[in-house]
């Protein structure tokens, strides 16, 4: 069978996985844990407890404060030492809860035991609400809360999940790890999201670079119907939303629209491990599966972190501070985010710890744009970057929004694809939060 | 303590660089000029010599002196159109006369609009047309390829194309011209084609162009929609008069067809950036070369052709868009 793929554009990376052979392994706890209250998209969550209290694994430490927002929970059990602001790791200073670590009191009604619960028995309100209450939120990057996810709009109706195991980025390898130890948690966590949105049918998109992970989610899903894995052909940026479900489906989301518009929900592999965890199990979001890897990295690890972990840490725990590595990055080469500062500590969605070296990363000399053509092949959505750039070092913001510079998912695959190293997704960045925010005060300006 | 680096991603990078690109076409011409060297030997050695020579000076002394900004010679771009003036040219050009091309295509063509990427018409092609008009004489005078090694020696003469032309306003009819001086025979038409330095073979051209497809450095649309248009256009002439009209196959293999859309058709900087556009761009230039063969006094055409349609790019490229994601 041909192996599908989304329509327009794309590149293709080496994958250097070269973590993909290191089972999940539980990292120590740190004597010191910082729990930021913004570990999601929208708005951050009020603490809910003060300096010297004390608090268990799994109990609530930051509530929602407003409808897109998260429940935060304790990573650990210990004292609280201070709720103050505090760096996060791209610098942003964000209220932390700072927690010193005494044992592992876990709250009593977190079932623990490894058992796997197979029989959904709660409905559909049931199911959101303990997803809601558990903080489960999107893994894959944007960290959207999942319970809004789940509940479409009035008058929106999806006819299909898609669950994300792509892992298209380079070098990750924690969602391959996840569909390989914990399958059959996941396709649990398919069903519960699939009972919850009223789907007949899931999708488990998997790039064909990760033939075990197929294999292994085919054998599972054998005895579940509705669920199908589906083998996807390797190229970035096939993880992004609108690229999977246009690869899965054939359909396009329309510009300016959600994936609901072409009947689609999309959630991680690791996502849906996370409902399982919570509707099954009653257990928080409190850890992920992290990778350190990189060629000049000491060890390659996948690692179950607790939530709010030190990255010092993280990379002390594995061989230390890799002696080459110019820059650290959280998430993958492609889209991730270079850390400033490594006293700041994991969230959510921090999925990998991947060092670079100088030879690897450092960009080269810009030179003049020879109108190759490459950035336009290479954009997923038709954009034309090499135009976006020009326009944009003009600052014509009316074509820019003419040209859609809007649409732009800021995968990188223009500057990456570059013969003359220009930067075009640094400034093409800039100015689609520039017009964007034109076009928003233009809106609200209109509907009054 | 490691110094860490902060920047926005992407943090990688395909390795892809102009210099790598310009390399590739290189490499590319590589087929075309070793075959130009065996039938005309050392003659186009000293012209590439001398092309290379004097468009890399003339780049290097305009961003020096006149720009005031680092060189960019070193990325090969010059040293390309070099080598492409060269195989635009007679084997039996004097050496002056790339020279003076030269300074012609990189002074006035590229370097005048702010160098690569920038201008507007292709450096190699402006170059050449600049010296047909200027030195007509020269340029039209052809030797007839003949292997270094071998009893016959070379032959001064016109080009299969002007021999044509000739011939026909002679009264004579294509049968008696084709029979006359062996058009017809395939291994003339692929091997040993008379034109310029490049033009040979046209087998050493595909290759070329293979390898630049293989490479990803140039994508098919451009060359086979000029193609294309020449074949179909000369075949219905062909049918309605073959006596008048020459066959798609000796339109497609003479006056610079292959060299022109291989190499400098498919230039970036003077060709459109959409799939759709190259292919308008290819038709308008195959419909060009044609209206010049058939109807105009220059036999050849492709030349004037590729320069009128690199001056439509600009409109192109902003009327002709890529389709985008989700419309």
């Amino acid at each position: 069978m041909r192996k599908r793929t989304f329509s327009i554009g794309g590149v293709h990376p080496n994958d250097h996985k070269i973590a993909r052979d290191c089972a999940i392994e539980d990292l120590p706890l740190a004597p010191i844990f910082s729990v930021s209250m913004s570990q999601h998209l929208g708005a951050p969550a009020n603490p809910v407890v003060a300096a010297g209290d004390k608090v268990r694994t799994g109990q609530i430490i930051g509530e929602p404060s407003g409808f897109i927002s998260a429940y935060v929970h304790s990573p650990v059990s210990g004292t609280v030492k201070s709720v103050a602001p505090r760096a996060n790791l791209l610098g942003h200073k964000i209220v932390h809860v700072d927690i010193e670590v005494e044992g592992d009191e876990w709250m009593e009604d977190i079932d623990r035991t490894p058992d796997i619960v197979r029989e959904i028995t709660l409905d559909r309100e049931q199911i959101l609400d303990r997803i809601k209450k558990c903080g489960v939120v999107g893994l894959g990057g944007a960290t959207f809360p999942t319970h809004v996810k789940l509940s479409p709009p009035p008058g929106k109706k999806a006819d299909v999940l898609i669950l994300n195991g792509a892992e298209c980025e380079p070098y990750l390898t924690s969602d391959y790890r996840i569909m390989l130890e914990r399958g059959e948690e996941i396709v649990i966590g398919a069903e519960i999201m699939k009972k919850a949105l009223e789907v007949d049918r899931v999708v488990i998109g998997i790039e064909e670079n990760k033939p075990e992970a197929i294999e292994n989610m085919l054998r599972i899903t054998a005895s579940h119907p509705g669920i199908e894995v589906m083998a996807l052909k390797k190229r970035y940026p096939q993880g992004g939303e609108k690229q999977l479900i246009n690869a899965v489906t054939g359909r396009q989301v329309p510009s300016m629209k959600l994936p609901i518009d072409a009947g689609a929900v999309v959630q991680n592999v690791g996502t849906s491990l996370a409902v399982y965890e919570a509707v099954q199990k009653n257990k928080p979001l409190i850890d992920n599966v992290l990778t350190v890897t990189g060629e000049c990295c000491p060890q390659q690890r996948n690692l179950r972190v607790r939530v709010g972990t030190p990255l010092s840490f993280i990379l002390e725990q594995s061989g230390g501070m890799p002696k080459d590595a110019v820059k650290i990055i959280s998430g993958g080469p492609m889209m991730g985010w270079a850390i400033s500062n490594l006293e700041a500590t994991t969230v959510k969605s921090t999925s990998s710890l991947l060092c670079l070296t100088a030879e690897q990363t450092l960009r080269k000399e810009e030179g003049n744009c020879i109108r190759c053509g490459k950035c336009v092949d290479a954009c997923p959505m038709g954009l034309e970057p090499y135009l976006l750039n020009r326009l944009a070092r003009a600052r014509k913001l009316d074509e820019l929004e003419e040209n859609a510079i809007y649409d732009c998912i800021e995968c990188g695959c223009c500057l990456y694809s570059c013969p003359a190293n220009i930067p075009l997704l640094d400034t093409i960045r800039v100015y689609k939060r520039e017009v964007l925010a034109i076009m928003k005060n233009r809106a609200s300006a209109t509907a009054k | 303590m490691n110094k860490l680096t902060v920047s926005l991603s992407p943090h990688i990078h395909s390795a892809d660089s102009t210099r790598k690109i310009m390399r590739d076409v290189l490499i590319a011409m590589a087929p075309a000029w070793l075959v130009s060297v065996w039938f005309f030997g050392i003659s186009v050695i000293i012209l590439t010599v001398a092309g290379v020579a004097a468009c890399m000076l003339t780049e290097w002394l305009i961003t020096r002196f006149m720009m005031k900004r680092k060189s960019t010679v070193s990325d090969l771009s010059a040293v390309v159109t070099g080598v492409l003036l060269a195989l635009n040219l007679p084997p039996s050009s004097p050496w002056w006369l790339i020279v003076i091309g030269s300074i012609f295509s990189i002074g006035v063509v590229k370097m005048s609009f702010g160098g690569l990427g920038q201008n507007i018409f292709n450096p190699a092609i402006a170059g050449r047309v600049f010296l047909l008009i200027s030195f007509p004489t020269l340029m039209t005078d052809w030797t007839r390829p003949a292997p270094l090694i071998g009893s016959v020696d070379a032959v001064s003469g016109a080009t299969p194309l002007a021999v044509v032309n000739e011939g026909l306003a002679k009264g004579l009819t294509l049968d008696q011209i084709f029979t006359q001086n062996d058009f017809s025979s395939l291994e003339m038409l692929f091997v040993r084609i008379g034109g310029s330095i490049g033009e040979v073979s046209a087998i050493a051209l595909i290759l070329g162009f293979v390898y630049l497809l293989v490479r990803k450095v140039v994508k098919p649309h451009i060359p086979l929609a000029i193609l294309c248009t020449i074949f179909v256009f000369s075949g219905i002439f062909w049918l309605i008069d073959p006596q008048q009209y020459t066959n798609p196959l000796f339109n497609l293999l003479t006056g610079g067809v292959l060299l022109g859309s291989f190499f400098m058709a498919t230039d970036y900087a003077t060709s459109p950036m959409g799939k759709t556009a190259m292919v308008i761009y290819g038709i308008g230039i195959g419909l060009i070369t044609m209206i010049i063969r058939y109807f105009g006094s220059y036999p050849e055409g492709i030349s004037f052709a590729i320069l009128i349609m690199n001056s439509v790019v600009p409109l192109l490229n902003k009327y002709v868009k890529p389709r985008k994601f989700g419309r």
